[in-house]
C-alpha cells in the first residue's frame, strides 16, 4: 500500500452540507425562509467549489498517485476490526464528487423558484442538505462501512423527501416503500461486508482497515475464493439502490416526492450509488466472471423491461422514472461487460439530461397547476418555449442523437457489449435504445404538440416558469449537449479523456473488455457500422414516436386496443409486479404473522396452554382434591371401602 | 471526600436506598417527594461519573473492589466490584434513572412518595445486581429487584395490572428458584459464595450441563429469550411507562448481563452443549419478535414485542463467543437502553395525552406535534440501526462476529436469517410511524394536542444527544469494556483476539471460488 496524499479540503466537501442541514433544521422558523434557501444552495456550492479545488490539484498531480486522503478520526476499533472515519478522493470519486456536487447546486438553485410557495420550505431545504451531505459521504468514503453509511444516509434522505408531502396517504406510503426495499438490498450489501470482513481480519497487518478501499484492492487476491459470493451479495444491495430487477419497484412511486427530488435523487445522483458502489468495487468484480454475467443480464434485462413499462405510462414522471430504470440498466450493463469507465461515463451523461428532463417536466407540472397526466397536456411549446427547447435537448441526448452527451456513453456501452462477446446483450440493450427514443417522444409529442386539453381554468394559468428554475435548465442542456464531449473515443478521432482519466482506478478492470479494445484498434469498421446503427434507430424511435402520437393518432389507438387491448393493459399495470409481490410475500407475511404467530403461538400455545393451562391445572387438581377434604367421616370411610374393593378387585383379576 | 471515593460503589448502589428510606419516612409532600427523588437519581449520577472517569482497569480487572465478611466467618462476603462491562450497565442505570424521575413528574398523582421510593429502591437493586461479586449477594439484589416493579406493575399499572403483576412475578421466581438451587449446591462444592471461588471449581461435565441449565433459565426469562417472552408484552403495556422504561432499559439486561458474567465463563461444558441451541433461539426470537410486533394495533405492545426481537442480536452475540459478537452485544445492551427507553417514553408521551395507544386512533400526528414527531423519528432510526446512530454499531458487531463464529454450527445462516431482522425492524417501524404521524389528521380528537413541553424535551434530548454520540464515537464505550470481555471469554478457551485462528482459514487459490456463501464448512468448528 503506497501512501496518499493528505487533503483536508475533503473533509469540508462533505462537512458543509451537513452543517447547512443542521443550522437550518435547528433554526427553523427562526430563520428568514429567504435565508434558509440562500444557506443551503450556498453549503452546496461550496462543496462545489471544494471539489473543483481538489480536482484541478489532482490534474498537478500524476496519474498513479490521484488518490487523496483525510482520516478524521477512529470510528469502530475492536480487535484487529478497525474502521476510521474517513475521506479519499481519487479520479473515480473526483467524477462523482463533481456531479453530484455540480448538479446538487442546480437543483438546489431550481428549487428556490419551485418549492417558493411550500409551507415546508425550510424543512425541505435541511433534507436537501441532509442528502448532498449523505451522497458525498457515500461518493468519498474511504472505506466500505463509510461507503455504507453514505448509502443508508441517502436512503433515509429518498425516504423523508417521498413523503415530504405527508399529507397524502400514498406519499407516505411510496416513503416507506422506498425504505424497505432499500433495506432488502442492504441486507445483502451487509453481508457481503461480512464476507469481506471475515475473510481479510486473520491477515491484516496492524493498522489496516479490513473495509479500507485501498487494503480490499490490496488483499484482492485473498478474498479471490469468495469474491463470487461476496460480488452477488453486493450487487443484491444495488439492485436495491439502483433501481434493478428484482428490486426496481420503488423508484416509480417515489416520483411522489417534489419533482427537484425526482431530478436530484432519484435520476441524477442516489439511484446511481450502485453502479459507483460496483465500479468502486471493480478490483473484485474482476475476479468473479459469474457475478459479472450476472451484473450484466441483470442490467440488460432491466433496461428492456423498464422501457416496455414506459410505452404504455400517462403520467409523466412515470414515464420519466421508468426511463431512468431503464438507463440504470445500461450502466449496470456496462459494468458487467467490464467497462466499468464507461458505465461511470453514462452516470455522468445520464445525471446531465435526466436531471434536465425531471427538472423541465417540474416547471411543465409548475406551469400546469400541478397536473402530471399527459392526456390533459398538449401543445405547451409556445406558451413555455424555454422549457421546450430544453427538454427537446434532454430528450434527443437521452436517444442518443449525435453529438450530443448520450450519444457518446450509450454508444459506447454498446459497443463494449458487442466486442466482449455478449451479442445477446448487445441485441437487447440495441432493442431497449429504440425503446426509449420512441416513448421518448411520445411524451413529447403529447406534451409539447397538438393542442391543450386541460380545463380552461388551468390553461388560463399556463405561464413559464421563472428564472431560477429556467437557469439551471439551460446549464443542464448545454451540458447534455457538450458533457459527452469528453469522452469522444478513438476512432472517430477523439481523446478518450473520459476513460484515460479513470485507467487508474479500474487498472486491473478491463479484463473482460481488453479483448474488444485491442480488436478495435485493427479495425474500426464495426465501430462505425455499429455507432451509425444505433444513431440510425433512435432516429428512427423518435420519428415514429412523433408520427404516431401528433399525425397518426389512430394508429396510437390501435396499438392500445391491439389483440384485445391486453398487451395494453399489462404494460399499464407494469406487468401486475407490485401486485404479484403483494399476494406472495406481503399478504401472506402479514397473516402468518397475525395468526399463526400472534394468536396461534404467543396467545395461544405459549400463554394459553402452557402458561395459564398450568395454572389452570394446578386450580383444577387442587379442586378435586379439595372434594376429598370434606370433614365427613361417612365420606371417608366409604371411599376407603370402594379403593379396598377395585384394588382386591385388581388383584385377583390380574393374578 | 476520600470517604466517598474509597467506597465509592457502596455509595452508588445505597444512595438511591437511602433515598427511598428518607422518602418513606421524612419526605411528607408530593412536590418535594419529586424533586428530592430527581435530586437522589442526579447525585447518583454524578458519582457513577467518577467511575466513568476513573475506570482504567487493566486487563479488564474489577476496579473500586470492596470486601466485607458478611455470613459464617467470610464464607459469604459483601463483595462489590467494577469491571468495564458492569461499567457501561452501571452507566445506563444512573443515567436513566434520574430522566425516568422526571418522565413521571405529571404523569403519577396517586402515592408520589411511594412511586418514587420504588423506583429508587429498584435502582439500588439494579447497581447492587451489576456490581456484586459475591453469588448470594448477588442472588439478594437479583430479587430484590423484583419487589419494587411488582408493586409499580401491580400498583400504577393499567388495567389488568394484577395479571401483568403476578404474571411477571411468578414467571421471574419460577427462574430464579433454580438458579438458588444451583447456587446452594456450589456454595457446598466451593466452600464459600464467591464469584472466584465459583470460576475455580473443576465441575464435571454432567454436572456443569445441569447447573447451566439452572442459571441460563433464569436469565433466558429475564431477557426473554424465544419461548419465555409471554410475560414481557404484558407487562409493559400494563406498567406505567417509568416502569417500561426501566423495564427494557436496564431490567432485561440482567438476563443478558447474567449469561455473560455468570453461566457463561463458569461452566464452558455447558456453554458449548447450550451455544447452539441458544443461538437459534436468539435468531427465531429476532425474527418472531419483529413479525409478531408488525400486527400489533397497541404501540406499547409492538415497541414490546421489537425489544424481543432486538434482545434475540444481544443473546446471538454472545453465543458466537467470538470478542466482536459479545462485545457488540454489550454496545447493543446500552444502545436498546437508549432507543426503547425513549420510544417507551414516546408512547408515555402520547398516552397521557389521549388516554390510549392503539396505533389506529391516530394519524397526521405530524401536523400538530412537529417536536415530537421528530424525535420520534430520530428514535425510531436508532431503533432500526441507522448508521451514524448507536444501534447500528452493535449490531454490525454482533452479525460480523457471528458470521466469523467457529464454534456455532451454521454460522453464515444464522447471521443471514439475523440479518433477515433489519428489514422486518424498517418494516413494522416505518408502518407504525407512517399510520401515527403521516397522513391528514382526521380524528378529532388528536386536534388540540399540545407539542412537547419543556419538561419532556428535558427527559428525551439526553437520549437523543446518546444515540448520536454513541453511533459517532463508540470507542468510548468499546475502548473499556474490551478487555473485561476478554477475561470473561477466557475461561471458554476461545482465542481472546480475533487474530488468524479465530476465523475459517479459506485455503488461497482453492477450489471454493463460487461456494454459496451459506455453505457451513463442517471441518472448521474447532472446539
Amino acid at each position: 500500500m503506497e501512501t496518499h496524499a493528505n487533503e483536508t479540503l475533503l473533509r469540508w466537501i462533505v462537512l458543509a452540507p451537513l452543517l447547512g442541514a443542521a443550522v437550518i433544521g435547528l433554526l427553523n422558523r427562526r430563520l428568514p425562509r429567504r435565508v434558509a434557501g440562500l444557506l443551503a444552495c450556498a453549503t452546496v456550492g461550496l462543496s462545489f467549489a471544494l471539489s473543483v479545488v481538489v480536482f484541478l490539484r489532482m490534474l498537478g498531480l500524476d496519474p498513479e498517485h490521484r488518490r487523496l486522503t483525510d482520516i478524521l478520526a477512529s470510528w469502530v476499533a475492536y480487535g484487529n476490526l478497525r474502521i476510521d472515519i474517513g475521506f479519499a478522493m481519487d479520479q473515480l470519486s473526483a467524477v462523482m464528487a463533481l456531479v453530484v456536487t455540480g448538479v446538487g447546486f442546480l437543483i438546489h438553485v431550481y428549487s428556490l423558484g419551485y418549492m417558493a410557495h411550500d409551507d415546508g420550505f425550510r424543512r425541505f431545504f435541511a433534507y436537501l442538505n441532509l442528502f448532498i451531505f449523505s451522497m458525498m459521504t457515500l461518493v468519498l468514503g474511504e472505506n466500505l462501512v463509510m461507503l455504507f453509511v453514505g448509502w443508508e444516509g441517502v436512503g433515509l434522505c429518498s425516504y423523508l423527501l417521498i413523503s415530504f408531502w405527508f399529507d397524502g396517504e400514498a406519499n407516505a406510503v411510496a416513503g416507506k416503500k422506498a425504505f424497505v426495499v432499500n433495506r432488502i438490498g442492504d441486507f445483502g450489501f451487509l453481508l457481503g461486508m461480512f464476507l469481506i470482513g471475515v475473510t481479510l481480519l486473520p491477515h491484516l497487518a496492524p493498522g489496516e482497515g479490513a473495509f479500507s478501499f485501498a487494503v480490499m484492492q490490496h488483499h484482492a487476491p485473498l478474498l479471490a475464493p469468495v469474491a463470487t459470493a461476496i460480488g452477488l451479495l453486493l450487487f443484491l444491495g444495488a439492485t436495491g439502490k439502483s433501481a434493478q430487477i428484482p428490486l426496481y419497484i420503488w423508484l416509480p412511486d417515489a416520483m411522489a416526492g417534489p419533482t427537484p427530488v425526482s431530478a436530484l435523487i432519484h435520476a441524477a445522483t442516489m439511484v446511481t450509488a450502485g453502479v459507483y458502489m460496483i465500479a468502486r468495487m471493480n478490483f473484485l468484480y474482476v475476479l468473479t466472471p459469474t457475478a459479472m454475467a450476472v451484473v450484466a443480464a441483470v442490467g440488460a434485462a432491466t433496461a428492456i423491461f423498464a422501457g416496455t413499462i414506459a410505452l404504455a405510462q400517462n403520467d409523466i414522471k412515470k414515464v420519466l422514472a421508468y426511463s431512468t430504470v431503464s438507463q440504470l440498466g445500461y450502466m449496470m450493463l456496462a459494468c458487467g461487460v467490464g467497462a466499468f469507465a464507461m458505465g461511470i461515463f453514462h452516470v455522468m451523461t445520464h445525471a446531465f439530461f435526466k436531471a434536465l428532463l425531471f427538472l423541465a417536466s417540474g416547471s411543465v407540472i409548475h406551469a400546469m397547476s400541478h397536473e402530471q397526466d399527459m392526456r390533459v397536456m398538449g401543445g405547451l411549446r409556445r406558451k413555455l418555449p424555454v422549457t421546450w427547447w430544453t427538454f427537446l435537448v434532454g430528450t434527443l441526448a437521452i436517444a442518443g442523437v449525435f453529438p450530443l452527451a448520450g450519444f457518446f456513453s450509450k454508444d459506447e456501452i454498446l459497443w463494449k457489449t458487442w466486442s466482449s462477446g455478449n451479442t445477446v446483450l448487445w441485441v437487447i440493450g440495441f432493442l431497449a435504445a429504440g425503446l426509449t427514443a420512441f416513448y421518448m417522444m411520445r411524451l413529447v409529442s403529447l406534451t409539447f404538440f397538438g393542442t391543450n386539453r386541460a380545463s380552461e381554468e388551468v390553461r388560463h394559468h399556463i405561464h413559464e416558469s421563472p428564472a431560477t428554475m429556467t437557469v439551471p435548465l439551460v446549464i443542464l442542456a448545454v451540458l447534455s449537449i457538450v458533457g459527452g464531449w469528453v469522452g469522444i473515443p478513438a476512432f472517430m478521432g477523439g481523446g478518450a479523456h473520459f476513460e484515460h482519466w479513470l485507467e487508474p482506478v479500474f487498472a486491473g478492470g478491463h479484463a473482460a473488455g481488453t479483448h474488444g479494445a485491442a480488436h478495435a484498434v485493427h479495425d474500426t469498421t464495426m465501430e462505425w457500422i455499429l455507432a451509425g446503427a444505433s444513431v440510425a434507430w433512435g432516429v428512427l424511435g423518435l420519428l415514429l414516436g412523433w408520427i404516431v402520437y401528433t399525425r397518426r393518432l389512430a394508429v396510437a389507438e390501435a396499438g392500445r386496443r391491439f389483440a384485445g387491448g391486453l398487451p395494453y393493459r399489462i404494460l399499464e399495470n407494469k406487468y401486475y409486479v407490485d401486485e404479484a409481490y403483494d399476494g406472495a410475500f406481503i399478504r401472506p407475511g402479514y397473516r402468518l404473522s397475525r395468526t399463526v404467530l400472534w394468536k396461534g403461538i404467543d396467545a395461544g400455545l405459549i400463554d394459553g396452554l402452557l402458561v395459564n393451562g398450568s395454572a389452570l391445572a394446578v386450580a383444577v387438581v387442587a379442586s378435586v382434591l379439595r372434594l376429598f377434604q370434606n370433614g365427613m367421616v361417612r365420606f371417608y370411610a366409604w371411599s376407603i371401602t370402594v379403593g379396598l374393593t377395585v384394588f382386591v378387585l385388581y388383584l385377583s383379576f390380574s393374578g | 471526600m476520600s470517604f466517598i471515593t474509597d467506597h465509592i460503589l457502596t455509595w452508588v448502589t445505597f444512595l438511591p436506598l437511602l433515598g427511598s428510606l428518607l422518602l418513606w419516612t421524612v419526605v411528607r409532600r408530593d412536590d418535594h417527594a419529586r424533586v428530592f427523588a430527581l435530586a437522589v437519581a442526579l447525585a447518583d449520577f454524578v458519582l457513577s461519573l467518577h467511575l466513568w472517569f476513573r475506570y482504567d482497569g487493566p486487563g479488564g480487572q474489577d476496579m473500586f473492589t470492596e470486601k466485607v465478611a458478611w455470613l459464617f466467618g467470610g464464607k459469604i462476603n459483601y463483595h462489590l466490584a467494577c469491571d468495564g462491562i458492569s461499567l457501561v450497565l452501571v452507566m445506563l442505570t444512573t443515567f436513566l434513572g434520574p430522566l425516568v424521575i422526571l418522565s413521571a413528574w405529571k404523569a403519577v398523582t396517586e402515592r408520589v412518595r411511594d412511586y418514587m421510593a420504588m423506583l429508587l429502591f429498584l435502582q439500588a437493586a439494579m447497581l447492587g445486581t451489576f456490581f456484586a461479586r459475591d453469588m448470594l449477594l448477588f442472588y439478594v439484589f437479583w430479587e430484590a429487584m423484583l419487589i419494587p416493579m411488582y408493586f409499580i406493575i401491580g400498583i400504577w399499572g393499567g388495567q389488568r395490572r394484577i395479571y401483568a403483576a403476578v404474571k411477571f412475578f411468578i414467571f421471574t421466581m419460577v427462574g430464579s428458584v433454580f438458579m438458588l438451587v444451583a447456587i446452594l449446591w456450589m456454595y457446598f462444592q466451593a466452600g464459600g459464595m464467591g464469584l472466584e471461588q465459583f470460576l475455580a471449581l473443576d465441575l464435571e461435565r454432567q454436572a456443569q450441563l445441569w447447573l447451566f441449565g439452572a442459571f441460563i433459565l433464569a436469565f433466558a426469562i429475564k431477557v426473554p429469550v424465544f419461548p419465555l417472552h409471554t410475560w414481557l408484552p404484558d407487562a409493559h403495556v400494563e406498567a406505567p411507562t417509568a416502569g417500561s422504561v426501566i423495564l427494557a432499559g436496564v431490567l432485561l439486561k440482567m438476563g443478558t448481563y447474567g449469561m455473560l458474567r455468570f453461566a457463561m465463563p463458569l461452566f464452558p461444558a455447558g456453554v458449548e452443549a447450550f451455544a447452539p441451541l441458544m443461538s437459534i433461539l436468539a435468531v427465531i426470537g429476532i425474527i418472531y419478535g419483529a413479525l409478531v410486533a408488525l400486527v400489533q394495533p397497541d404501540i406499547k405492545k409492538l415497541v414490546a414485542y421489537s425489544s424481543v426481537s432486538h434482545l434475540g442480536f444481544v443473546v446471538l452475540g454472545l453465543f458466537s463467543l467470538t470478542p466482536l459478537g459479545v462485545a457488540g452485544g454489550i454496545f447493543q445492551m446500552l444502545a436498546h437502553g437508549l432507543s426503547t427507553g425513549a420510544l417507551f417514553l414516546l408512547v408515555g408521551v402520547i398516552y397521557e395525552r389521549r388516554h390510549t395507544r392503539e396505533i389506529s386512533e391516530f394519524g397526521g400526528l405530524a401536523h400538530r406535534m412537529p417536536g415530537y414527531a421528530t424525535v420520534f423519528m430520530i428514535t425510531m432510526l436508532a431503533s432500526v440501526g441507522l448508521p451514524g446512530l448507536a444501534g447500528f454499531v452493535g449490531e454490525f458487531m454482533i452479525l460480523l462476529g457471528t458470521f466469523g463464529s467457529t464454534t456455532l454450527d451454521h454460522p453464515r445462516l444464522l447471521t443471514a436469517l439475523a440479518a433477515t431482522g433489519v428489514v422486518l425492524g424498517a418494516i413494522y417501524m416505518l408502518w407504525m410511524y407512517q399510520r401515527m404521524f403521516f397522513g391528514k389528521l382526521t380524528n378529532e380528537k388528536n386536534r388540540d394536542l399540545r407539542d412537547l413541553s419543556v419538561r419532556e424535551y428535558a427527559v428525551l434530548l439526553p437520549l437523543v444527544v446518546f444515540m448520536f454520540w454513541l453511533g459517532v464515537r463508540p470507542g468510548m464505550v468499546l475502548d473499556r469494556v474490551e478487555a473485561s470481555v476478554e477475561r470473561v471469554l477466557a475461561p471458554l478457551a476461545v482465542p481472546a483476539s480475533p487474530h488468524a485462528d479465530d476465523y475459517p482459514q479459506h485455503a488461497l487459490g482453492g477450489g471454493t471460488a463460487d461456494a454459496p456463501v451459506f455453505v457451513v464448512h463442517e471441518g472448521e468448528a474447532h472446539r
